[in-house]
């Protein structure tokens, strides 16, 4: 049985040090900033989360203690990735507004939050009340 | 608005976000990583008083309405996520950059509460590789950068079909 535990662990510990390679190699591999930021946002999470599971396996199956921290952290990785990318997706866009005109429209009378300004008062007030009013 | 502060009910003035100080206590029972009584006492004064200090952040509880439905969607997510690994590396590995369709798609929203969109702009950053960059003005749609997307039309269908009517159920 600890034998099979082991290969479990093993393999898990190996797929998950390829995916971070992987994604290390597409940080390197593709041309642009947007394409880059894809590799790191999902590449990596496979990756250590793959750890993370050997790492609970390991506690629980060979030193006989059952860790849960893992979940904490996983929990978070899935928490912040998302977040990381949007702000660096943001920032390039501010960065370079010379791009506003590749972005396709809003398909709204309002173009992106990055380049124009959230619609007046007014209508932000509509809004809420029209919020408000569903909630009540 | 206003007069509903005057009429709130001793559960909703001490216990006002019953499913955040669920949350907390359980986090702290996982920071701890071992089960004591004083920790889950500990735990549970975090978990009553930290609510009551921030509830004037929240001061509506989220409009989550099916449990058992945002349950399943993250088992999906869970699901996707591997499935987007795969797909990514992939792409990385075995295309050349140059052969890549990426591109710039506008995912209109039907959903309308801050929490629902969120939760669908994180989704969509964790899955195939799409990145969510940016909200409209009026926050009624969604900037997607898709890493390879040759139909941008049957891209955003899936998202709005996979995730956003499942999200049109749990956040009504």
């Amino acid at each position: 049985m600890a034998f099979w535990l082991e290969l479990v662990i093993s393999l898990l510990i190996v797929v998950g040090g390829c995916f971070v390679i992987v994604g290390s190699v597409g940080l390197v591999k593709l041309p642009d900033l947007m394409s880059r930021l894809h590799a790191p946002t999902k590449a990596t999470t496979l990756g250590v989360g793959g750890a993370l599971v050997a790492s609970m396996l390991y506690f629980w199956g060979i030193e006989g203690k059952v860790s849960i921290h893992e979940v904490l952290i996983t929990a978070f990785l899935f928490l912040t990735a998302p977040v990381t990318a949007h702000f660096v997706a943001k920032a390039y866009l501010h960065q370079h507004p010379e791009k506003k005109p590749e972005l396709p429209p809003t398909g709204r009378p309002y173009g992106w939050s990055t380049y124009d300004a959230p619609p007046d008062g007014a209508a932000g007030q509509a809004a809420n009340g029209e919020e408000a009013e569903r909630k009540d | 608005m206003a007069d509903k502060r005057h009429k709130r009910t001793f559960w909703e003035r001490w216990l006002p976000h019953p499913l955040m100080t669920l949350t907390l206590v359980l986090l702290w029972m996982l920071l701890l990583n071992s089960f004591t009584v004083g920790g889950l006492v500990m735990g549970l004064i975090l978990g009553v008083v930290i609510p009551i200090i921030t509830s004037s952040f929240w001061p509506e509880r989220p409009p989550i309405r099916a449990y058992g439905k945002a349950l399943s969607f993250m088992l999906l997510v869970a699901w996707d996520v591997v499935v987007a690994n795969v797909i990514v590396a992939r792409l990385i590995l075995f295309h050349p950059p140059e052969s890549l369709k990426t591109r710039w798609v506008t995912v209109p929203l039907d959903l309308k509460s801050p929490e629902a969109i969120t939760v669908l702009a994180g989704t969509i950053s964790m899955t195939p590789g799409t990145v969510s960059s940016d909200l409209s003005a009026d926050g009624r749609s969604l900037l997607v950068h898709c890493l390879d997307a040759p139909d941008a039309e049957e891209a955003v269908m899936q998202m709005k079909t996979r995730y956003e009517a499942r999200l049109k159920e749990i956040f009504p």
